[in-house]
């Protein structure tokens, strides 16, 4: 008998947890991140997902009806027409800038300068308004013109609120609340889909998304030069600004699991990675504020899931150090068998399925590597496989091969 | 030789490496022995970067010094049209769909002070820009970078145009970046996978000898 959608969800929730508990669960769960492959599914372009919310949403739809993965990352949330609205230039979308079906890409920059570090110290709020937002989007340049916020948190007078009048701002102010309202239609679209999607049985993986605090200085602030350069240069200015970060980011994370009563939390990392620098470097800038990010999180019950993009072979034995059974080492491309011996039995591990796999090899080929990776690191739980980044490009017969091979090869 | 300058840029002392070069030209050293010394300098951060002692923020940090002081240097070389013979020519660029600039930008560099010409088209080019650019300066090997995984697609696409226009016997085509690994040569066409800059300038020193 078909089992209800809840009895699905329920199913699907306890392999995870058991898997995340160390523990063996019926089979070796899986998740999936479908970033834009759901477009090839309906014929749609990457270009559409930006600008044709219920195209994209319905082809999310086909996604998990035909693929059915035991958890999916909710469908990319951007939407091309609010960063119309705003001009927005650190990032370029097909549409602008990038090619009708290629992903959204970042633009590396120094949004910060070097010299902007005390500001930026002194109150992170003030400077991320009035200078920050303004760099990233074009039409919020009129928060330049806004006055410092602390001089506006001062009560009695207002000398602050002629401020407000100035016609720059007036047409920022303006544009900011025109985006926020197709913002707020996006959000709610998609929150009738997630709706939607666990009515029909499905489980939406992340509850909320933070940041290492490098990584929030580096992708954003500072740009990957930039950071390194301070690595040299102002090396204790680049550590007070992870102090100030860490709590926001902490915070940010436990307030969204809060708001979506989810508890895991996706860590995207990015510059900690073998290679970007020197295990001393990471030692020292990186790791201490990764490290406490996560036991705050996870202190307050939530469920880390740092994605070690890259490889991390040469600094495996740090991560033994994670909260065991509420952390989930997802890996891209380090070597499974060693994260195994290094980290098995203290904390669960994900990865396993490279994406190059997924696009360039065969049937036969995908479903003989899920075999033996299953059989070389999934043996006794503990165990999540997933693709070793988001799909976007994957072959869907390929896609099929690997979960019917994992249905196959993956029961304990 | 390896005087204080060598060693500020060896530590990453970059206050130092541009101060010691105002002093050295302020006590008459010849333009071009402080150039050589930073060279020197520049091969010595390479060989800690093979020995996995120095990592990317050594590479563009070092880079940078370099920069600096060539931009004091260069107008106080007379007639350095160029400095010697090059080892090879190589056409680089980031294939179509993919923005991404930083690991092209350092594997151009690492190739030029290495001793490569490097004619860089850019990013998100199409396959014939790459073309274009070959049948214009005849290079030996060509490099195609790409972050995403969409780039797999355009790199092959890239190869194919390149055996279509009657290229691909001439040169040797290395690919890299990102999501690239030793998979996705086979099913591009192309010849090598390098995982960082330093494997780029091995495979290209090894072709150029062949």
């Amino acid at each position: 008998m078909e089992k209800s959608a809840q009895a699905r969800r329920e199913a699907k929730i306890k392999r995870f947890v058991t898997a995340e508990t160390l523990g063996v669960p019926d089979r070796v769960p899986t998740f999936t991140v479908s970033g834009f492959f759901p477009t090839k599914l309906t014929g749609m372009t990457v270009k559409d997902a930006f600008y044709d919310q219920e195209k994209w949403l319905e082809a999310n739809r086909k996604y998990l009806e035909v693929y059915d993965p035991d958890m999916y990352f909710a469908p990319s949330s951007a939407s091309g027409a609010v960063h119309d609205i705003l001009e927005t230039t650190q990032i370029m979308w097909p549409g602008n800038g990038v090619d009708d079906n290629a992903s959204f890409q970042f633009v590396e920059g120094e949004y910060m300068t070097q010299a902007e570090y005390d500001m930026f110290l002194n109150d992170p709020s003030d400077f991320n308004l009035r200078v920050y937002l303004p760099r990233i989007h074009k039409a919020l340049a009129g928060f330049a013109n806004l006055p410092p916020l602390l001089s506006i948190a001062r009560g009695y007078n207002s000398p602050f609120l002629g401020a407000f009048a100035n016609p720059e701002l007036v047409q920022s102010l303006e544009k900011l609340v025109e985006a926020a309202k197709v913002q707020a239609q996006w959000s709610k679209a998609y929150a009738g889909f997630e709706q939607e999607a666990s009515a029909n049985g499905h489980v939406n993986l992340i509850g909320g998304i933070t940041l290492a605090p490098f990584d929030s200085i580096s992708d954003t602030l500072r740009g990957m030069k930039g950071t390194m350069f301070d690595m040299f240069q102002e090396p204790d200015k680049l550590l007070a600004a992870q102090d100030k970060l860490l709590p926001l980011l902490i915070n940010a994370a436990i307030g969204m699991t809060k708001a979506t009563k989810n508890p895991r939390v996706f860590i995207p990392l990015h510059r900690g990675a073998d290679g970007f620098m020197s295990v001393k470097q990471f030692e020292k800038f990186y790791w201490p504020y990764l490290k406490k990010l996560i036991e705050a999180i996870t202190d307050a019950g939530c469920i880390a899931y740092p994605f070690f993009e890259g490889t991390y072979d040469a600094r495996l034995e740090y991560l033994q150090e994670l909260p065991s059974g509420k952390t989930v080492a997802w890996f891209d491309r380090s070597d499974m068998v060693r994260v195994k011996e290094v980290l098995g039995g203290k904390i669960c591990i994900a990865g396993g399925m490279p994406i190059t796999l997924l696009q360039t090899s065969t049937v036969a080929g995908v479903k003989e590597y899920t075999k033996q990776m299953i059989e070389a690191v999934g043996q006794d739980g503990g165990f999540i496989m997933t693709p070793s980044c988001a799909l976007d490009e994957a072959e869907p017969e390929l896609l099929k091969a690997w979960q019917d091979a994992v249905n196959e090869f993956g029961v304990y | 030789m390896s005087g204080k300058l060598f060693e500020a840029i060896v530590d990453m002392r970059d206050k130092d490496a541009l101060q010691l070069t105002q002093e050295m030209l302020a006590n008459g050293v010849n333009p071009r022995d402080i150039l050589a010394e930073c060279q020197e300098a520049m091969a010595e951060v390479g060989r800690l970067f093979e020995a996995k002692e120095y990592f990317l923020p050594e590479l563009m940090m070092s880079g940078e010094m370099l920069k600096q002081i060539s931009e004091i240097l260069k107008p106080l070389m007379e007639g350095s049209a160029d400095e010697g013979e090059k080892l090879g020519r190589v056409v680089l660029g980031t294939v179509k769909g993919d923005i991404h600039d930083i690991g092209k930008d350092i594997v151009g560099f690492m190739l030029e002070i290495n001793g490569f010409e490097v004619f860089d088209v850019g990013i998100d080019q199409p396959p014939q820009v790459f073309v274009d650019k070959i049948k214009e300066v005849n290079p030996q090997v060509v490099g195609l970078s790409g972050f995403l995984t969409v780039a797999f697609n355009s790199m092959r696409d890239t190869v194919d145009m390149i055996k279509e226009a009657g290229f691909r016997e001439q040169v040797k085509i290395m690919i890299g970046g990102g999501t690239v690994t030793e998979d996705v040569v086979g099913y591009t066409g192309s010849d090598a996978f390098g995982s960082d800059a330093m494997a780029a300038v091995q495979l290209a020193k090894a072709w150029v000898k062949e």
